[in-house]
């Protein structure tokens, strides 16, 4: 059950009971849709970005726990980062859900976004907790195509 | 034949064709022995693919192992005996379905590839523009998508008959779909989302007054429940290897002879063809013209094995013990708080599909795991199915044949269990 307890943590459970930032951006300049065919997860990333910098960010869609929790937890680390340092996290952070990497240094938001960690003894499921990233990826690129969890190789 | 199917079946069942003893079936199966994450398996995901006994698994170990060989072409002992066996279980399958000539079976991968065929061999042959094609909302993509192809390229319209909040087809729009523009239906013969058993051969009547030909898919219906090609009267009829016992990568589709010797080739190569010049080339009789290139032969041979095996114990009984089964899981099911089925048919086969509460059916997946216990959760190739009840997913419970009551027993407290977890 170690495995089990490690993924469902209380604080990724009060993201899925209450996520943060879970509505729609009006004033967004940039936002996109991700979807996980496997499961039928859908999510909407919505990011108001001002001089590079990730002023406001926001998210909706119906999914799991695990991809409703990281979709909250990533709005969270995310709001003032710049868009550079946004993708330098993502990349940290998908070491870690696929169980390349593990946390490592104080870094306050790369700690909370590990909380997510136990996701890499769950195969099946690290696409849940990557949905998010992915579409923010291309929200902030302007993409306009929908990001799917399965143009991502290797995990 | 060398290989192992005929003697895998005790003789002492023989004497008792309409009960299913369980326990002695189970031990048939050597996966089911095995326990994941420290649990005793429980597997509930037959709808996706069911396990195989161990008179198949014997049959292709044998197969390859002092058979193997080219069908169809050598004159060499192996070929000879590899060819026979193919060719037995073709008649195997004819009775088995209850077609009326063997060469209304056509060897395809599996129900995926039957439907494509007909689609692009009957649909672009005898569709046109503005014709149209009645499917339902039930149906697995699997019976949409290459219908949606097809209309693509003829420039024909798809209609779909609507379901009830049970899942049932409402037969009155059934009906009034039914057009002297309508070329064909297909329909599935049980949903593998809902579990419904639809009303085929009454609809193959309905769509017989219009001269309309019905397609039905049959893959979650011939592991469970005799299947009489000639009762129903449909046209074609397509059901997978994989879902009935048998190896993946074979299926097969009954056509009747009259509409597959209309139809052209799907593909050409080896085998469907009986003169080849650069000028002109003539094609092979049925069933060969269907059957281009080396076909899956270990798989024929395998599902020769299955249907042995399934015949032995007997359809009959399988119906019964799988309907009381899934009376009981229905009924055990009903006592886990939050719990609500989606497909509540009244003419329902062993699919228990279950939403729970506000909690994602990927999470309930992921827990059960853990506790052993396999079922399948998503969409179930079946967008529609899902739009229709206003849910993204739900998870699946799916009985055959070696399942227990002990393990929905298993199931519940399974679901307890998740629910511990989110409460």
């Amino acid at each position: 059950m170690s495995d089990l307890s490690e993924l469902y943590q209380e604080v990724i459970l009060d993201h899925n009971k209450s996520p943060h930032n879970f509505r729609k951006l009006e004033d967004a300049n940039r936002s996109a849709d991700g979807y996980n065919p496997l499961c039928g997860d859908q999510v909407t990333v919505y990011v108001r970005l001002n001089g590079g910098v990730i002023q406001e960010i926001s998210f909706q869609g119906m999914g799991c726990a695990i991809s409703k929790a990281s979709a909250s937890m990533m709005t969270d680390a995310l709001k003032g980062k710049t868009e550079a340092e946004a993708q330098a996290l993502f990349d940290l952070v998908h070491k870690i859900f696929v169980g390349e990497q593990e946390c490592q240094g104080e870094n306050p938001d790369l700690k909370k976004l590990s909380l997510l960690s136990g996701v890499s003894q769950f195969p099946a499921r690290v696409k849940c907790a990557t949905l998010s990233w992915h579409t923010l990826v291309s929200a902030l690129k302007g993409e306009k195509k929908i990001a799917s969890t399965e143009e991502e190789s290797g995990s | 034949m060398t290989t192992g199917s005929q003697n895998s079946v005790p003789d002492s069942w023989k004497d008792t064709p309409q009960s299913l003893d369980v326990q002695r079936v189970r031990k048939d199966f050597p996966i089911l022995g095995q326990t994941i994450h420290g649990k005793p398996l429980v597997y509930l995901d037959n709808a996706a693919t069911s396990q195989k006994p161990k008179s198949v698994i014997d049959t292709l170990n044998g197969y390859y192992t002092s058979e193997n060989s080219n069908i169809h072409r050598g004159v060499h002992h192996l070929s000879e005996q590899a060819t026979q066996d193919y060719e037995n279980v073709r008649e195997k399958i004819r009775n088995f379905i209850n077609a009326s000539d063997t060469r209304e079976i056509i060897f395809v991968r599996g129900t995926t590839e039957a439907i494509n065929l007909v689609a692009q061999s009957y649909g672009r042959s005898f569709i046109k523009k503005d014709d149209e094609i009645v499917i339902s909302a039930m149906e697995h993509h699997s019976n949409i998508v290459p219908w949606q192809i097809l209309c693509e390229q003829v420039g024909a319209r798809l209609r779909v008959i609507p379901i009830n909040n049970d899942g049932e087809l409402l037969l009155g729009e059934y009906t009034s779909l039914l057009n002297d523009r309508t070329r064909l239906v297909a329909i599935t013969h049980v949903s593998n989302a809902l579990g419904t058993i639809n009303p085929i051969r009454q609809m193959v009547d309905e769509a017989h007054r219009y001269d309309i030909p019905v397609l039905v898919d049959g893959a979650q219906a011939a592991p469970h429940m005799k299947v009489d090609v000639r009762n129903l009267g449909c046209d074609f009829y397509a059901f997978s290897g994989h879902k009935l016992f048998g190896p993946t990568g074979i299926g097969v589709l009954y056509g009747k002879a009259k509409l597959l010797e209309a139809m052209p080739p799907y593909q050409g190569g080896g085998d469907m063809i009986s003169l080849v010049t650069f000028e002109k080339t003539h094609y092979n009789v049925l069933p060969y013209k269907f059957e281009a290139g080396t076909p899956h032969i270990a798989g024929v041979i395998g599902l020769g094995a299955a249907v042995d095996y399934v015949n032995e114990i007997g359809l009959d009984a399988i119906e019964v013990y799988e309907s009381q089964l899934l009376s009981y899981g229905t009924e055990a099911l009903s006592e886990v708080p939050g719990l609500r089925r989606v497909g509540t048919a009244k003419n329902k086969a062993g699919v228990l599909s279950f939403v729970l509460g506000e909690i994602h059916a990927h999470d309930i997946g992921t827990i059960l795991d853990r506790e052993g216990i396999a079922i399948r959760t998503g969409h179930h190739c079946a967008m529609p199915v899902m739009q229709r009840f206003g849910v993204p997913a739900t998870a699946r419970a799916s009985l055959a044949l070696y399942n227990t009551k002990e393990e929905l027993d298993a199931l519940v407290r399974g679901l307890h269990r998740v629910i511990e977890v989110f409460d």
